[in-house]
Parts: structure tokens; sequence; C-alpha cells
């Protein structure tokens, strides 16, 4: 899933300053599994940003929200009927949702209240960790399931690079060396024999760097 | 012969190789880079010129090799793909060749963590193993990594880099391999210190018949202190300095230190000298250029051998 992570208060504050009626809007989607934006979430932050405003003696007026998901138009489409009375959304939605806010209410000023950090796990009760990055051309059956694109400091396809110590990477003795570990995992399978093979230069085409990306599935549209 | 490189030729001859290497100066001055050159210039076949290396920003390894060459020395183009995509690396080995450098060492770079802009975004289009081949590519069938055709190929004789103790060991010679396989010609390993975990690492080279395949130079540099020693130890990536060496520069009056340093990096040498498949050391003098014709000279690898 998305994970994020909620922005510091005092920085939200910062982008509503000038408001004084606002919408907080959350996403029953990655970011509630995460904790960083579901209705719990939206519930917190604007009651945090209700009383510093109360402190500051310049009182600000929340509607609390928490929609299915920001990233579909159904959905968005919920709050056409009250957007127009309020100043500004902060959406605790992913970077995507947020957008999608914007792109469908184009008159009112969107703040985020969170930042998007990757697409991952959760290893355990709070503690989530990088897992993909979308390259759009997965290689993890040559890789032993581990991304090294992802994973790798330096996403080499022919790791491990000299830094590599004690099974962890050499930019933090806490990360652990995406390489060692597709080692450990291909060892374990008795398939070392796949460390021999040169995985050639990557294309980029189908990631970010060939545009922003769009699929199309005509056997699914209306 | 690939390439115009004297360190081919010298290698070519049987002859054990001596290179060296130094790092361009944070700034603009040209002195500093023939200060150095002039320092190395008789003692060595070869010099290797870092690339923003541990990521500190320095003057490019392009332009600190001109200098170089300017003072008849062949210098070894250093190229790291952090921060290059395989268009600016495409586009540096032409004009690489254009200026008449011979010699390239294919690496991945230190983490831009490690420097003064740890905020940069790094590129990694290509690992080392994919530049060797980029560079062979072009080279070999005059092609650049798109299809097209090169007007007018580099002839580069291809270098790359091997770590004997970074982790996991038993792995360090698959990848070596893999570099091989992809086309380095010469290898420079990591400054060793552990002469004993190296011995153990050029067993499984041998074992695999690379020694015969790649010219391997090893990695040389005399400590200057203690704290350099514990610097080495603790904060350089992939570096292993047993105790027992430090212990050793300790035992010795503080001013007797350098030298002492020093002399051990000469035992390295003569060791290194005895190891079947080492064809020659790689002398890696820290900001400390001047020590390298003391070093060579006691080591008995003076003069150096004439080319054609
Ligand atoms: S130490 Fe491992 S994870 Fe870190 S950059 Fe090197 S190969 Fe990648």
């Amino acid at each position: 899933m998305i994970i994020g992570e909620g922005k510091p208060i005092k920085d939200i504050l910062f982008m509503i300053q000038n408001y004084s009626k606002v919408i907080v809007a959350g996403c029953r989607g990655c970011v509630t599994v995460c904790s960083a934006g579901g209705e719990k979430e939206v519930e917190v932050l604007s009651s945090a940003l209700a009383m510093a405003r109360e402190n500051e003696d310049k009182p600000l007026e929340i509607k609390e929200v928490t929609l299915e998901r920001q990233c579909d138009p159904e959905y968005l489409e919920q709050m056409r009927s009250y957007i127009d009375e309020y100043e500004a959304v902060v959406s605790i939605a992913c970077g995507a949702g947020i957008q999608f806010m914007a792109e469908k209410y184009p008159k009112i000023p969107i703040c985020p209240g969170i930042n998007t950090n990757f697409i991952g796990v959760t290893e355990e009760q709070g503690v989530w960790s990088e897992r993909c990055q979308a390259c759009g051309n997965c290689k993890l059956h040559m890789t032993g399931g581990i991304c090294p694109i992802a994973r790798c400091s330096k996403s080499i396809l022919n790791g491990p690079c000299g830094g590599s110590a004690d099974g962890k990477c050499e930019i933090d003795p806490e990360v652990p060396c995406a390489w060692q570990l597709i080692i450990d995992n291909l060892k374990e399978q008795g398939r070392l024999d796949q460390l021999e093979v040169i995985i050639p230069l990557n294309d980029w085409t189908t990631s970010r760097d060939g545009g922003p990306r769009k699929i199309i599935r005509e056997d699914l549209k209306l | 012969m690939t390439s115009d490189s004297r360190l081919e030729k010298v290698l070519a001859q049987g002859e054990f190789a001596v290179t060296s290497e130094c790092g361009p100066p944070r700034g603009v001055d040209p002195d500093s880079i023939r200060d150095k050159g002039e320092l190395l210039k008789d003692s060595v076949d070869v010099v290797n010129i870092t690339d923003n290396q541990t990521s500190v920003v320095r003057m490019s390894s392009l332009s600190a090799c001109v200098i170089l060459k300017q003072l008849g020395i062949d210098p070894v183009l250093q190229m790291v793909t952090r921060d290059r995509n395989r268009i600016a690396i495409q586009s540096d080995i032409l004009g690489a060749a254009a200026l008449g450098f011979n010699n390239i060492l294919c690496l991945s770079g230190d983490h831009q963590k490690f420097g003064d802009h740890g905020a940069a975004k790094n590129v990694y289009d290509l690992d080392s193993i994919h530049l060797i081949q980029t560079v062979k590519h072009m080279r070999d069938e005059g092609k650049f990594l798109g299809g097209d055709e090169l007007k007018g190929v580099p002839r580069l004789f291809i270098g790359a880099a091997a770590n004997p103790f970074a982790d996991p060991f038993e792995f360090r010679v698959t990848r070596l391999a893999k570099k091989v396989a992809a086309g380095a010609q010469f290898i420079q390993t990591q400054c060793i210190f552990n002469i004993e975990r190296f011995k153990t690492w050029m067993e499984q080279v041998r074992e695999r018949g690379l020694h015969e395949k790649v010219h391997i130079l090893g990695g040389v540099t005399p400590m200057k202190s203690i704290g350099m020693a514990k610097y080495m130890k603790n904060m350089v990536p992939g570096m292993d300095v047993p105790d027992e060496l430090i212990e050793r520069i300790k035992g010795v009056d503080k001013e007797k230190r350098a030298q002492e340093g020093i002399k051990i990096a000469i035992e390295t040498i003569q060791q290194l000298k005895e190891i079947e498949g080492i064809h020659g050391v790689h002398i890696m003098a820290i900001e400390w250029e001047e020590m390298v014709p003391k070093i060579a000279e006691a080591a008995g690898l003076l003069p150096r051998p004439q080319v054609n």
C-alpha cells in the first residue's frame, strides 16, 4: 500500500493561516491502514488545528470528512454540495488523492496535510518500510523476490557494491543491504547460479522517466 | 592492443605495473594537480584521477586528466555512475577519447550521503558493470547503447574496482567474474590491510581462472597515523583494518608512526608480488603523494619500464 506520514502541525497551520473555514478530508484507503489519513487522524488533526487557532485568537471552523477514497471521482463528488462554503481543504490522503481533489475542485485551495512516502508494507505494528518504486517492469523473479531498484540505495542491478558490510548497506548500519537479502534468498532456494547472470541495463521508459504514466484498459471502459 | 594505454603495454610486456591516484582540488587551481602529477610522474605507469570521491564535490575528473596529460602522464579517468545517466556517460567517454585519454576506471561511486551534498538526487541509470559493458560496446561494436553507429571509436583500456573485503565474502569473486565477463581488462582492488583475507580471495580468483583473464593490481595505502587507521576502519565503507595493524603503529613512538605506515605499505607490496595472479600495485597515498616515489623505490619497483 501507499505509506504516508502526517506533516508537522505548524506547517499545516502556516498553510491555512489566512483561512477561517476549512475542510479536513481523510481517506479510508491506504492512509487509513497506515494511520496517517483515516477518520481517526482527521479527528485528531482537526482538534489540534482548532486548539492552536483558539490560542492565537483566530478561531477556525472545521468540517471533518473521511471519503471512501480520494482517488475515485465518485467519492470526491460527495463533497460537491458543501465545498463552496469553505475557503480551503486540508487533505490527508496520499499525493494522488490530494491532486485528484484539486483537479475536481479547481476553485478551492488544497493543502497537503501529510507527506506521501512510499509503496511499502507493515513490518509490524507501527513500522512500515519501502518495497516498490513502481518502475513498471517487474524483475522480482530474477532477484529472489527482493527489488534492488527500490531497496538498494544505488538501485544497482548487479550488486552488492563494495560498501556492503555485515549484511548492511553502506549508507546506514540500520538499513539492510538489498543485495545481501537477494543472495540469502537465492542461496536458500539453491539458485545461486542466478547471480552469475548480468542483469542488463534497465529500460526506464516504463518508469516515471518515460513521462507521466497512464493505463487504458479498453475491456473495462464503459 | 585495445588502446594506446601505457598500462596496457606494461602489463602486456609481463611487467609488474605500478599505478597511483590523486584527487582533484576543491577549487579551480590547476597547480595542485600539476604538483601531485610531478611527484608521481616517474614512479608510476599511469595515474588515476578520482571522480568526486566520497561524494565530495571536486574539480571534474575529465578536466584534471587534461592537466595530467599536459605533463606527459597517461591518466586513468575514473567515472562513477552516481552522477550521470547513459547519455552523459557516453558523451564523456567520447570526450575522453578525443582528448587522448587511454584508460577508464568504471565505478558505481559512494552514495551521496557520504559527501557534502547529501540532499542531491542520485542517478544510477547504470551500475558499474553496465558502465564496463558500455565502454566495451562503444569500443568493440562501434555503437552507442541506443544502437547508432559511432563516428570513430574510443580506444580505451577498461578498468574496474574490486573490494575483496566487502560482504558477503563468498560472493566477491562472483562479482569480479561478472566484471570480467562484462569486459574489464584490469582491476584495482580496495586498500589491502588484511593480507591473509586477500590471499584467500586470490585463491578463489585463481580457482575460477580469473587471474588469467584480467590484470589484478593490489591496492596499497600507507597509514599516516593512528587517527587515519581508525578512521579507515570505522568510517570508510568496505574497509578491513585489522586491530594488529593498529597495534603495530601504536607500538612505535609518535614521530615514527608515519614511517611505520610506510614500512607496512612496502611489506604489503613485497607480499603482493609473491601472490600468483597479481600483476601490479595501485598505490593510493591519500594527500601524501610525495611518499609514492619512496615506496616504489623501496619496494624495488623503479625505474618504470619503457614502452613503445
Ligand atoms: S550496500 Fe547493498 S544496498 Fe547499499 S548500495 Fe551497496 S549494494 Fe546497494
